[in-house]
């Protein structure tokens, strides 16, 4: 794996070559990785997934799924990329599923419980690394103690959990040594500490001296930190790390808090957002083409509207009580308004499902309960959401990412 | 009598005929393309077939597919539909289309449903006022939904039924055909099938054929049947029905969608077939194979590292194993939908190997090779499925 930088002000553009068992794979960054359940795309078969565009070079798979199949993947043995019949992806393992929720309190000095659909695992140490030997990931987050992230954890859990991830790593770095099947795998070293300073610098300082191929920056999850904590914290973390390792970040998604954590020096981000927004029945329609005219174009006509254009106030309010998760970034097609509406899901998208389907279809699908509206919302929130990265790429090339950001800013105020 | 207007060609093609039973190959002409016949068409009740988009529909090779006049009428309002440039565009699906009656449903929501000269009045599953659905509204609503074949709305009783409501019903069935063809206002874009009814009993069929064939239609249906009738009846109901239905018309049977029971209706000279099954079982995590099917949500699957059927080339047998899709089935829909793809690339073949062998004139041996290797394992094919085919010539060995 070799991490390049262009040197671009702002952010870390640059890209993730030599991925891979082949080292053909490469990631652009800043950049996602592409959300997995169990190593599909949700609601995608491979041909629905290959219609997507901009789909990333890393596959995102979270452990406990494959935890609940170790025998299986220990007796298939050739790992669990092409188990999930794509042998050629690259496929990062991380310990969470940013999805489901992970109960606080279980985590032991020599344990981290995971949570799967038959419940909860308890891991050691020596366990996780024995079912990262039969995944044969070509990145994974080490075992680590995140569980800070309630908002009440205080400043001696949040040593424990930098004392326990250290020493987590530090086994894991040992066995890893020992393990034929791990030597093309890339550690990810998650950097904890919850909301101290000195744990987070503490934390960063010490897996930095670690042969670890990336970081992690764990314990981000949720809203319970400060907005202010949690990006002073980011910064502080990115900059005692060396410039020529990659950093992941776990539990952000939304785009305006992607373009604050990118300003402070990180690169990957999951893409569990774009999952989100389709379970509860919405599309991604916020604007992210910083075109000469950005008042003109695409916030007007796609639903994001300026609140004092737009109806009542009454009709705001029944929007936001359908889904309290809403973010004003997307449109819940739901919505009865939509129910004649033969405009696509987005105009201008070159999408599947924006090229062919109206949101009208999509709402019916919807309120009838068919499952294609989660294939069909999901095609269309994936490639919006890595075409908001690929914009940011480009914004940070063309020394545009203040325009981007003011951008995002102005429809992350709408609705709100 | 009403006549539905003279279509410029006939429907059906006949390309080859068995020298043994009654089974042809042929083609229907339909508006949205030619599609190769004996046809099994998925149910798409919604405007959806069931998690596939309508590209992996086409790229299965399905050149026709259901949609639901209740059901859509319903929601999201024929109207509507129209607007969107008929049930076509709104489901951006190139190919044809039919759209049920909704007569069905007089059997499947009986508790909400009520029948009259005048039609049957709905109560609707998701609230509103009452509907009745006449003929008239009927084709009202496919003509606004826009499918290349429309069918009669018809009188329904279950098949298990019994009694002077039988009578009624195929006498009724026949009415209700004049009123549809005299509703019907676009006979040259849309063909409208009539419904055969007259239950189990054999002198209340012949007696709806003979009435039907008088009327002009481009199509017959036999409705009524795959009811929960024992097989021996309702085999003998197919095959006295294709008896007495014109050669030259295409035959529908609707609500059937087995393998076996497949084969033996082609063989007993049906053209067509829908049916639920193939797309509900898959999401029930049962997949299709030419020995069965595989409950893939099994234990005995979890460490089974081959694909669902090794001879398919449908794209989920080609990518997965059964270990990883009964593994996905816990986590992630997109196994269902690989599942449904498989099922319906099951059917697709099937149908495509019965025409095939027709055409070649070994229709009969592909039949006792389809038997060999359905039932070769489980002590030979089923009574009724050896004496239906015994009955058009096709011994099984």
């Amino acid at each position: 794996m070799r991490l390049k930088l262009l040197g671009a002000g702002g952010g870390r553009l640059g890209s993730l070559a030599g991925l891979g068992r082949g080292g053909a794979g490469a990631l652009a960054l800043p950049g996602c990785l592409l959300y997995t359940r169990t190593g599909a795309a949700p609601h995608l078969s491979h041909d629905t997934l290959r219609e997507v565009r901009g789909v990333p070079g890393v596959a995102h798979i979270a452990l406990p799924a494959l935890a609940e199949i170790h025998d299986v993947l220990e007796e298939y043995k050739e790992g669990a990329a092409k188990f999930m019949g794509m042998p050629d992806a690259v496929i990062y393992c991380s310990l969470h599923d940013p999805v489901t929720p992970c109960p606080s309190g279980y985590n032991t000095n020599k344990t981290v419980s995971l949570w799967g659909s038959s419940g909860r695992m308890e891991m050691t140490a020596s366990k996780f690394m024995d079912i990262q030997r039969a995944i044969q990931p070509d990145w994974f987050q080490c075992i680590s103690d995140g569980d800070t992230i309630s908002g009440e954890a205080g400043r001696k859990r949040a040593k424990k959990s930098v004392d326990r991830s250290l020493s987590f790593l530090d086994i894991c770095l040992q066995l890893q040594e020992k393990s034929p099947e791990l030597q093309g795998s890339v550690m990810f070293g998650a950097i904890e500490g919850g909301d101290i300073l000195e744990e987070r610098l503490r934390s960063a300082r010490e897996t930095a001296k670690r042969p670890v191929g990336g970081f992690l920056l764990d314990g981000f999850q949720g809203s319970a930190m400060a907005k202010e904590t949690k990006l002073k914290l980011i910064a502080s973390v990115t900059a005692e790390l060396p410039e020529d390792k990659p950093r992941i970040i776990h539990g952000v998604g939304k785009p305006d808090e992607v373009l604050e954590c990118i300003e402070r020096g990180v690169d990957i981000f999951e893409s569990f957002f774009p999952f989100q927004v389709t379970e509860r029945g919405c599309a991604l329609v916020f604007s992210y083409d910083c075109h000469p005219d950005p008042e003109a174009t695409v916030l007007t006509q796609n639903g994001i509207q300026d609140p004092e254009k737009n109806g009542t106030q009454e009709d705001q309010e029944e929007v936001s009580k359908a889904d309290p998760e809403m973010t004003p970034f997307e449109i819940s097609l739901k919505d009865k308004k939509y129910h004649d509406d033969f405009g696509p899901l987005l105009e201008g998208c070159s999408c599947y499902c924006c090229q062919r389907h109206t949101r009208a279809y999509v709402h019916h699908l919807l309120v009838t309960n068919e499952l294609l509206a989660g294939v069909l919302l999901m095609m269309h929130n994936f490639q919006h959401y890595f075409g908001f990265f690929s914009a940011v790429r480009d914004a940070l090339r063309d020394s545009k990412l203040d325009q981007l950001k003011e951008l995002i800013f102005r429809q992350a105020l709408q609705r709100q | 009598m009403a006549a539905a207007g003279p279509a410029p060609v006939p429907v059906l093609r006949i390309v080859a005929e068995c020298g043994r039973s009654r089974a042809r190959a042929g083609e229907l002409r339909l508006p949205h393309g030619s599609v190769p016949c004996p046809v099994f068409m998925p149910v798409g009740t919604r405007g959806t077939a069931k998690g596939l988009t309508a590209a992996q529909l086409a790229a299965l090779g399905c050149r026709i597919c259901l949609g639901n006049t209740f059901h859509l009428g319903t929601r999201p309002g024929s109207e509507l539909v129209r607007r969107a440039g008929g049930l076509h565009g709104f489901m951006d699906w190139p190919h044809n289309l039919l759209t049920d009656s909704g007569g069905f449903q007089m059997v499947s929501l009986l508790e909400l449903s009520e029948v009259s000269e005048e039609g049957v009045r709905f109560q609707p599953p998701h609230g509103g006022e009452q509907i009745l659905l006449s003929p008239e509204k009927s084709m009202e609503i496919q003509n606004a939904l826009g499918a290349d074949i429309v069918m009669q709305l018809d009188d329904v009783v279950s098949s298990t039924t019994t009694g002077p409501r039988v009578e009624e019903a195929m006498s009724r069935s026949v009415r209700w055909l004049d009123r549809c063809v005299a509703a019907h206002a676009r006979p040259q874009q849309q063909l409208l099938f009539a419904i055969v009814q007259g239950g189990l009993d054999p002198d209340l069929r012949l007696r709806c054929i003979r009435a039907m064939t008088q009327r002009d239609v481009p199509g017959f249906a036999i409705g009524g049947l795959s009811g929960g009738e024992a097989k021996a009846r309702f085999w003998r109901t197919v095959k006295l029905s294709t008896e007495h239905l014109p050669r030259d018309k295409p035959r529908y049977l609707m609500g059937v969608g087995y393998a076996t029971d497949l084969v033996v209706c082609v063989a007993l000279g049906c053209d067509m077939f829908d049916c639920v099954f193939p797309t509900r079982t898959a999401r029930f995590g049962s997949a299709l194979v030419p020995w069965g099917s595989l409950q893939l949500k099994n234990q005995q699957f979890a460490k089974d590292f081959r694909p669902i059927d090794a001879d398919c080339g449908c794209p989920t047998c080609q990518r997965y194993s059964r270990a990883y899709l009964h593994a996905l089935l816990r986590s992630n829909t997109a196994a269902l939908h690989l599942l449904t793809l498989h099922n319906i690339a099951y059917q697709m073949k099937l149908m495509g190997s019965i025409r095939d062998s027709i055409v070649q004139q070994r229709f009969p041996e592909f039949v006792r090779e389809f038997m060999d290797t359905m039932y070769g394992g489980r002590g030979g094919p089923p009574a009724w499925a050896r004496e239906a085919l015994e009955s058009v010539g096709i011994t099984l060995g």
